[in-house]
């Protein structure tokens, strides 16, 4: 080794985290003295954008935690929709436009199944559960109908074609659900699938915070699911065939392992993912075909955390949830409120100027 | 296990059977009425000059294409449109002319990829990770283990193969091949570009994997040397047709062979 390859090993610049922790902390110190300073009188804009929320955080804190918590509900139900894209990104390359209208459709068909047995005077939870059965049933039928008819005409095409294949799935869905279930807004069958209703109060910080049983449900039962799949993923044969048919067709064929088997799987675990996130998001508002427009906020919760990262999928779901709800509650009053549809897509826009693979991604590796 | 001499080879039982194979694209002929056998525990290798359908009859023998015309015979069986993981599962692994690996996974998982077919405990038992599955997945990885001790790749094992320099990444491929355990080993131009070390290398690995093991290999190559040092028997292709078939020795003093790869004066 040359004494100049030494030197300019030694002059390696300061690592990234630390240029933008020091940043960071500089600018809140310049903000501090300036206001110590009587830069920012009450009342003008930079009070309001730089000092008030953090004063309002700090002196109502149980209105902190409130806020907190709302976040983490909808960065929850965000990451278990994010999810649905994961698992198809990750095992066939594909972005799945039609995860949304997988949600609806789902739970369109457990709620009209639902129906369909009250209809005959059969309900009650055993009713309920039997409607899940058959519209795990119905995905299962829909995974392989995906197989049969989309991806396997499509083996080896551009990914760009599956992409496109599944904006055609979309329109499909939405046609098929509208013919079948009706375009009208459904109510989901919460009570008699046995999910917990009313809130529990807290009385912290000299205030109360509220928490929906219903929500700690949804975050509890998001938190397993998460996990077992990631575990999955990481370490079972099924789990490496996936991520093989990912990266090579070709390869993933020449040891033997099955396209269409693989294919039928991982849309089908789609499948569940969109049924469980429907039957939450339906419990907490109503099953409509309004909420596939949710499936567009994945989008940012996505890129956060990178389309192949399970993991990525849940982060990147609660720093957009609560990033959103913080922002919208502390900052929303000086853009006239109403911040949260675009806030998201700021922050995940922020974040890839930093890491273009998001914070969980496969670094994108190709040599040239 | 001893390595089989050419009487063993020429006196062995055939593995694997091309019978007047033809295979179009349209109106493009790449292969017509190829017929050659391989037999179990040999060499055999695939020659010819560039755009002569070596490939194409690779993909053919796994299952990629399937023969317009003829048919090919493996283990006895004879099967019209047999698919590819098919053919895995019947014994015939693989390697790709310009590398097919998992790029976003290791070394390690990519030869334990490999074990794929030979795994199979319950989807049910594989959520749990424990018992059954797990006893499994341990005796695999020292499988796996092995391949990559012969190979002399544990270095690299925990290593995103996609970082990897070409040489080892085709070693990485031959390691996930070696993994399914085959009854035929197809290597599609194993040395191609490799500089001459790593050519070495890859030889001996070839010849020890024969040798050791008994596995029978079919393998497509342009460096001569290697192919009169390495095979048992020669095949050689031109414009989609076989122009000769033999021992190393006799194939080089075919007329044909030479016009083919020399040129012919008009």
């Amino acid at each position: 080794m040359t004494d100049a390859t030494i030197s300019a090993r030694e002059a390696k610049p300061l690592p990234k985290w630390a240029v933008v922790t020091g940043s960071i902390v500089a600018v809140v110190i310049a903000i501090v003295l300036a206001n110590a300073a009587g830069l920012m009188p009450k009342g003008t804009l930079l009070h309001g954008a730089l000092i008030k929320p953090f004063v309002d955080m700090v002196d109502l804190p149980d209105l902190f935690v409130q806020t907190i918590w709302e976040g983490f509900v909808g960065g929850v139900l965000y990451a278990l929709i994010a999810l649905g894209f994961v698992l198809i990104f990750k095992a066939s390359g594909v972005f799945n436009f039609a995860q949304g209208i997988m949600v609806v459709f789902a739970g369109l068909t457990l709620v009209g199944v639902y129906e369909k047995f009250a209809s005959f005077g059969f309900t009650g939870m055993i009713a309920a559960y039997l409607a899940v059965v058959v519209a795990l049933g119905v995905m299962f039928l829909l995974a392989v109908a995906v197989e049969r008819v989309v991806l396997r005409p499509l083996v080896n095409q551009p990914d760009i074609i599956l992409f496109m294949a599944t904006f055609g799935l979309t329109y499909l869905l939405i046609g098929l659900g509208e013919t079948i279930y009706g375009g009208s807004a459904k109510v989901m069958i919460a009570d008699q699938l046995g999910l917990p209703k009313g809130a529990i109060d807290f009385d912290i910080l000299g205030g109360r915070v509220t928490l929906q049983k219903l929500d700690i449900a949804a975050a509890v039962i998001a938190v397993a699911m998460i996990a077992v799949l990631a575990f999955f993923f990481q370490y079972t044969r099924i789990g490496r065939a996936l991520r093989a048919v990912a990266d090579s067709h070709k390869a993933a064929l020449s040891v033997g392992i099955s396209l269409n088997q693989i294919w039928i799987i991982v849309w089908f675990t789609a499948g569940i993912v969109a049924l469980i996130t429907g039957i939450m998001w339906g419990a907490r508002s109503d099953v409509s075909f309004g909420l596939q427009t949710i499936a567009l906020k994945a989008l940012p919760v996505l890129i956060l955390g990178g389309f192949t990262s399970v993991p990525g999928a849940i982060v990147g779901g609660l720093i957009i949830g609560i990033g959103e709800k913080i922002g919208e509650f502390y900052w929303g009053p000086l853009f006239g409120n109403g911040i949260e549809s675009w806030l998201a897509y700021v922050i995940a826009l922020a974040f890839l100027m930093f890491r273009p693979q998001g914070l969980f991604g496969d670094k994108i590796i190709e040599r040239i | 296990m001893r390595a089989p001499s050419a009487t063993d080879i020429a006196a062995g039982e055939v593995i694997l059977a091309v019978e007047n194979v033809s295979l179009g694209f349209g109106g493009v002929k790449a292969l017509t009425d190829v017929s050659f056998d391989i037999r179990k525990g040999e060499v055999r290798a695939i020659i010819g000059p560039n755009g002569a359908g070596k490939t194409s009859m690779l993909n053919c023998i796994n299952g990629f294409y399937h023969p317009t015309e003829g048919r090919i015979t493996f283990k006895g069986k004879t099967r019209p449109k047999m698919r590819p993981h098919e053919a895995a599962a019947g014994g015939i692994a693989r390697t790709f002319q310009n590398v097919a690996l998992f790029k976003g996974m290791s070394t390690l998982d990519n030869i334990m990829a490999g074990r794929t077919l030979k795994m199979n405990r319950s989807f049910f038992w594989q959520i749990l990770r424990h018992g059954p599955a797990m006893d499994e997945e341990i005796e695999h990885r020292k499988f796996v283990e092995e391949i990559i001790d012969f190979l002399e790749i544990q270095h690299i094992r925990k290593v995103p193969v996609g970082k990897l320099p070409y040489g080892l990444q085709k070693r990485v491929e031959l390691g996930r091949a070696l993994a399914m355990q085959p009854d035929v080993l197809l290597l599609d131009e194993p040395m191609a570009g490799m500089n001459l070390e790593e050519k070495e290398d890859m030889c001996r690995f070839i010849l020890d994997v024969s040798n050791q093991y008994g596995t029978t290999i079919a393998l497509i190559e342009h460096d001569m040397g290697v192919v009169m040092d390495l095979s048992d028997r020669v095949v050689v292709l031109e414009y989609g047709r076989k122009i000769a078939d033999g021992t190393p020795d006799e194939v080089k003093r075919d007329q044909r062979v030479i016009d083919a790869y020399l040129g012919v004066a008009h």
